[in-house]
């Protein structure tokens, strides 16, 4: 049997994006590298317009890089449709959007469940994994609200929810603490922790250290390059502060 | 740390000898300031001095066993009733070392604060792990470390936020000294008006 290195689900190979030509073009990206495995929690931190967001939009195949390769579980996404990329995203990705993106008219579970009935799976099947997925972000009783009945922290937990639904493999989060409290912050971060403990690549960004360090790796973006890495050490050492 | 304090309040508990101190002390703080037995045993010498204990002499295998006096119940009591004194300003090898960096020529300060933002973002992700495996299995004992580690927590936390703040502030500077060539976005959610160095106008 041949060895098995750690399954790459998300590459960047020197992918850069720059928005608009000429004299105001604004490089968001400059030549990234990074890859995400299976199993593995990723944080993205830096100073707003950094990059960050543009990096994940590249890596969940909302946008595509001025150049360089994205590849999802080894398929380049370049190479993809509109339809197959549509599939990939709906099937193998869970994205928090900055801003939520969820449907107003719809309820919490029916914004949840619209990516699996989407991709073909039957409305009750759908509905009772939707109501699997709240109750992990901590609120089924509001799987029939509507979305504009809730509080903006709520409306962030739903679009959690949808994010894990179904078992995606791939799952981007872009500040997704931001309306969040303390306690529901850490409850979402042990969300995402148990995803990639079971075997989903998780990449998060965030400007909170503290939600950042439950990650594997922490990625630091400056100017749109990825500056430094901090890997978590598992030292016990680093646990002991020297006695006076 | 207050050795002295914390193996009397030990003793408040029950009497006990020195080897027992350190591993109940460390059980309870999660072995993250370990005491070295010689420290006990000169503490509690000087505690016995002080008359805040008293010597019980063996007991019968060798070890000496120490119970608390009531002047020593009395010196607990004002320990926990006091608010932890802070050295003024408390001395911090991390502000000092910025401190200078910022005022010496030819030092890449954005360097200094990158390279321990990473080495601090580092303890973080340890002090995290440990915290949810010890949450997972709680152990009675445990409720202690977990405080230790919560405290950890928020102290390493608090010097990447002054980190990032030190970055903006630095980079403000910058961009009112002309120098154009590196300018940078302030840092991660620190505003430009959080960041705004004290000036004669804005001081008040
Ligand atoms: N669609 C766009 N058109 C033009 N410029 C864009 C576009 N999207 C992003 N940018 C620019 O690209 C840079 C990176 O933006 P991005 O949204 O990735 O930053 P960010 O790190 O997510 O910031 P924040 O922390 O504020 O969310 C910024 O300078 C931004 O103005
Ligand atoms: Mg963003």
């Amino acid at each position: 049997m041949s060895v098995q290195g750690p399954q790459q689900v998300l590459e960047l190979a020197k992918v850069s994006r720059t928005f608009g030509q000429g004299a105001t073009a604004v490089a968001a990206l400059r030549e990234v590298d990074l890859t995400v495995n299976a199993g593995e929690f990723v944080a993205v931190m830096g100073p707003s317009g950094s990059g960050k967001s543009s990096l994940l939009a590249l890596a969940g195949g909302l946008d595509r890089p001025t150049s360089g390769g994205v590849f999802v579980e080894s398929t380049p996404m370049a190479g993809l449709g509109l339809n197959a990329l549509a599939r990939l995203r709906r099937r193998a990705v869970g994205y928090v959007f900055q801003d939520f993106n969820l449907v107003p008219t719809l309820s919490a579970a029916e914004n949840v469940a619209l990516p699996l009935e989407l991709d073909g799976v039957p409305a009750r099947k759908a509905h009772r994994q939707a109501v699997d997925a709240l109750r992990q972000v901590g609120i089924p009783e509001l799987a029939h609200r509507l979305m504009d009945e809730m509080s903006g922290g709520q409306q962030q937990r739903v679009a959690i929810a949808r994010a894990i639904v179904g078992n995606r493999r791939l799952i981007l989060a872009d500040e997704p603490t931001g309306a969040l409290d303390s306690t529901t912050g850490h409850g979402v971060m042990e969300v995402l922790r148990s995803r990639a403990d079971a075997g989903a690549a998780v990449m998060l960004v965030t400007h909170e250290a503290r939600h950042a360090a439950w990650a594997d790796r922490v990625v630091f973006i400056r100017d749109g390059r990825i500056v430094d890495e901090a890997t978590a050490m598992h030292d016990p050492a680093v646990l002991l502060a020297p006695a006076d | 740390m207050s050795i002295r304090h914390s193996l009397l309040a030990l003793l408040q508990d029950q009497p006990r000898y020195g080897y027992q101190l350190r591993v109940e002390f460390e059980d309870r703080t999660g072995s993250t300031w370990p005491l070295n037995i010689g420290q006990v045993y000169t503490t509690l010498d000087r505690l016995d001095r002080d008359g805040l204990v008293s010597n019980d002499g063996g007991d019968g295998e060798g070890h000496v066993v120490y119970s608390i006096t009531e002047a020593g119940r009395a010196e607990v009591q004002g320990w926990f009733a006091t608010p932890v004194e802070r050295s003024n300003p408390p001395r911090n090898e991390l502000a000092i070392k910025l401190a200078l960096a910022v005022t010496l020529p030819g030092v890449d300060v954005a360097a200094i604060i990158q390279a321990q933002r990473t080495a601090s973002m580092r303890a973080l992700q340890d002090y995290t792990k440990s915290r949810r495996d010890t949450a997972a299995n709680q152990r009675a004992a445990d409720t202690a470390w977990l405080l230790v580690l919560d405290s950890l927590i928020f102290q390493t936390e608090a010097e990447i936020r002054w980190l990032d703040l030190c970055e903006a502030r630095m980079l403000q500077l910058a961009q009112a000294s002309g120098a154009r060539s590196h300018v940078r976005k302030p840092s991660n959610g620190v505003t430009v008006e959080e960041a705004t160095p004290l000036t004669a106008e804005n001081r008040r």
